[in-house]
């Protein structure tokens, strides 16, 4: 059965998509910022079938925890099969441009943590030769807009990471996963106002589920952001810049 | 973009906010609002119970975490925002089922308590609040109160069938049945007049646990309440069989609606064919749990036949051991208005109670069905149904109501004030003001 590290197990989009992974009986080790909410997703993935879950109470920005971590990890589940890392915060863009120490604290959380962990894990999975290596980015990092540029920053610089990342990987048979999802309905959204782009945290979680089952490169989830994220691309930068996006 | 509208999208109300939950731990302070509140679930009710004009919608969807599963009793426990089909795709395997279901999946745990839903075995096992040994309210007064039969017994009543007035329920218990198979063993047999209904409704309530009935609402006298009657219990293979039958593909309901209009020259098309679908007086098979309980959630959005204007869905229990005068009276009015859709739901409750105050199902005969909307004609027709449904001892179901007079509400809910006394002060419905201020 699958031994499963999660990083940012409390994430809505996280626990949706193991969630079918817990009904297929696999094993966890989940880490997150708040013990009682590892302990109500533990609940929920033994009932949904999960072999067993382990949970590991980490502040992910203490990078000189982050070998630790992957250490316990590994000593709890004997081999890591696949891992997610689905940990973040949706930045407040106009209070990070005006102070440096918020906008460094993002970029800290929504990348350099990342990048951390992943190169403790990639070694591994480099070694034992196969697994999924999944990481939620963003559509937000395709493009840097006004509204949201020190979040897009950090996801942009995560899939260009995971992109090296995967190319050194294939080599060893590794699958290296980029999701980036569009708005999706969840507490990180919570206080921004909906519109008929949002969807469903289940449909998103659902669909990473797939695509590490089969071993995708990249998800846009809902699809139909990445034709949005071509056209965004693609809008020339001189006009682009007057836009308010 | 989840839609706050109730399943027939009427009537149309804008909220204030909607205010989601997520985590049973870190739950909003409720006396903070200025505004009254409501929770909101999967929005399967038809009227205006699930609405909350010009208040607050707590939508507990995100309250969907499972608990725990006691595989020995079959308890299962999980938060109030889970649906019925999370539960079944989870359970079912393992050999569980519900102990009661509602004609959709598409129903949160705390829906199916708030309207305490019945189902086709509802002569068998009464009603869904029947299986909750416990669960827990959060409250703007009193916080988290955990009610059942022994502790918090008159809240616990109260919110069995409260229609979400109460508080949140946050979790629950379920106690759970045990199935041999996910297939039900099931015969389908013709009944020419509405006393054929009630003789064979009688013949197979001891035998079978789940039974249910189409009627053809247009059939006139001689015919009068003509129809297919259902009835199953879950396939108990014999021994040495196969676990795993060939399930026939028969479909105990109407979904093959047409997708244009509904109007009454292909309902009464319709609702011949469908009675002569079989020319047997009885046919039988094995059928999966799926079609059996839920054949129209096949269909997304099934209501959009009824185009534009919508439709009404209109559902009453009315006595019917001393006289079945009156639901025979009913059959007439609709056959001779021509209303009425193909989608029709008859069935006789039986006599286990349901610990809820305001609980709908009682000893009787109970009809759903739907009618397209055609303004005052419609309205009026519905008018002389609730005469003949209030003179006789009746009650409509407030989850598929959404214009009974306040009146009528109070007299066929007696208990209404006592459930006053224990309803959450800040909580309230576009139903509530509307069936306690007229």
């Amino acid at each position: 059965m699958l031994k499963i590290l999660v990083i940012g197990a409390t994430s809505l989009i996280a626990q949706e998509t193991i969630r079918h992974f817990a009904a297929d009986g696999a094993e966890f080790f989940l880490v997150g910022l708040s013990a009682d909410k590892l302990k109500m997703i533990q609940d929920d993935l033994l009932v949904r079938g999960a072999k067993q879950v382990s949970t590991y109470e980490l502040d992910l920005t203490r990078l000189d925890k982050h070998q630790e971590l992957v250490d316990t990890a590994m000593e709890t589940l004997g081999v890591i099969d696949a891992v997610l890392v689905a940990h973040g915060t949706l930045t407040d863009q106009k209070a990070a441009e005006q102070n440096v120490d918020i906008t460094l604290r993002e970029l800290n959380i929504n990348f350099l943590s990342a990048v951390s962990l992943l190169t403790i894990l990639a070694n591994i999975f480099e070694e034992q030769k196969r697994g999924v290596i999944a990481v939620i980015s963003s559509v937000a990092g395709d493009r840097g807009r006004g509204s949201n540029y020190v979040y897009g920053t950090a996801m942009g610089a995560k899939s260009i990471f995971l992109q090296g990342l995967r190319n050194r990987l294939a080599k060893s048979n590794v699958t290296v996963l980029t999701v980036k999802p569009g708005f999706v309905d969840t507490p990180m959204t919570a206080h921004l106002k909906k519109n008929p782009l949002y969807s469903d945290p289940r449909r998103v979680g659902k669909a990473i589920y797939d695509a590490m089952k089969s071993e995708r490169d990249i998800l846009y989830v809902p699809f139909f952001w990445m034709f949005i994220m071509m056209i965004i691309r693609n809008i020339p930068e001189r006009i682009f810049k007057k836009l308010s996006l | 973009m989840k839609r706050y509208e109730s399943w027939t999208r009427q009537p149309k109300v804008n909220h204030q906010t909607i205010v989601p939950l997520h985590w049973r731990d870190e739950l909003p302070d409720l006396s903070q609002f200025d505004k009254l509140v409501l929770p909101f679930g999967l929005g399967r009710s038809y009227g205006d119970s699930c609405l909350n004009e010009h208040g607050i919608l707590l939508d507990v969807t995100g309250l969907n975490q499972f608990i725990a599963f006691d595989e020995e009793t079959g308890i299962l426990r999980c938060e109030g925002g889970v649906s019925i089909e999370e539960i079944l795709k989870m359970i079912v395997p393992r050999g569980w089922f519900v102990p009661v279901t509602a004609g959709t999946k598409y129903v949160s745990v705390g829906g199916a308590i708030a309207n305490d839903v019945h189902g086709k075995n509802h002569h068998t096992a009464g009603t869904f609040g029947c299986h909750i040994p416990q669960f827990e309210l959060w409250r703007s007064d009193r916080g988290r109160v955990i009610c059942s039969p022994t502790e918090n017994k008159e809240l616990y009543e109260a919110t069995i069938g409260g229609l979400g007035l109460t508080g949140v329920i946050l979790w629950a218990d379920i106690q759970l049945k045990r199935i041999p198979t996910p297939f039900i063993d099931m015969e389908c047999i013709k009944f020419r007049t509405i006393d054929e209904f009630f003789d064979l409704s009688e013949d197979s309530h001891e035998r079978y646990h789940y039974t249910v009935s189409w009627v053809d609402c247009l059939a006139q006298e001689p015919q009068l309440g003509r129809g297919l009657f259902t009835r199953g219990n879950f396939y108990d293979p014999p021994l040495g069989a196969k676990k795993e039958p060939r399930a026939l593909p028969m479909i105990p309901m109407p979904i093959d609606l047409p997708s244009y209009a509904v109007n009454p020259l292909t309902v009464k098309l319709f609702n011949e064919l469908y009675y002569n679908k079989q020319l047997r007086k009885k046919i039988g098979g094995v059928i999966h749990y799926n079609p059996f309980f839920y054949p129209l959630d096949a269909i997304n959005d099934w209501y959009k036949v009824y185009g534009k204007a919508g439709f009404l869905q209109y559902q009453f229990v009315i006595p019917y051991k001393e006289t079945r005068e009156p639901i025979k009276e009913i059959f007439r009015r609709i056959a001779k208005s021509g209303q009425g859709s193909p989608l029709v739901v008859f069935k006789t409750f039986g006599d286990i109670k349901s610990p809820g105050m305001l609980s709908f199902p009682r000893p009787g005969v109970t009809l759903a069905l739907d009618f397209a909307f055609r303004g005052e004609k419609t309205l009026k027709l519905l008018d002389e149904l609730d005469r003949i449904v209030f003179e006789n001892g009746g009650a409509l179901y407030p989850a598929k109501d959404a214009r009974m007079s306040g009146a009528s509400f109070r007299a066929s809910y007696p208990r209404w004030e006592e459930f006053a006394d224990y309803m959450d002060p800040k909580f309230s419905s576009s139903f509530w003001r509307r069936v306690t201020s007229s």
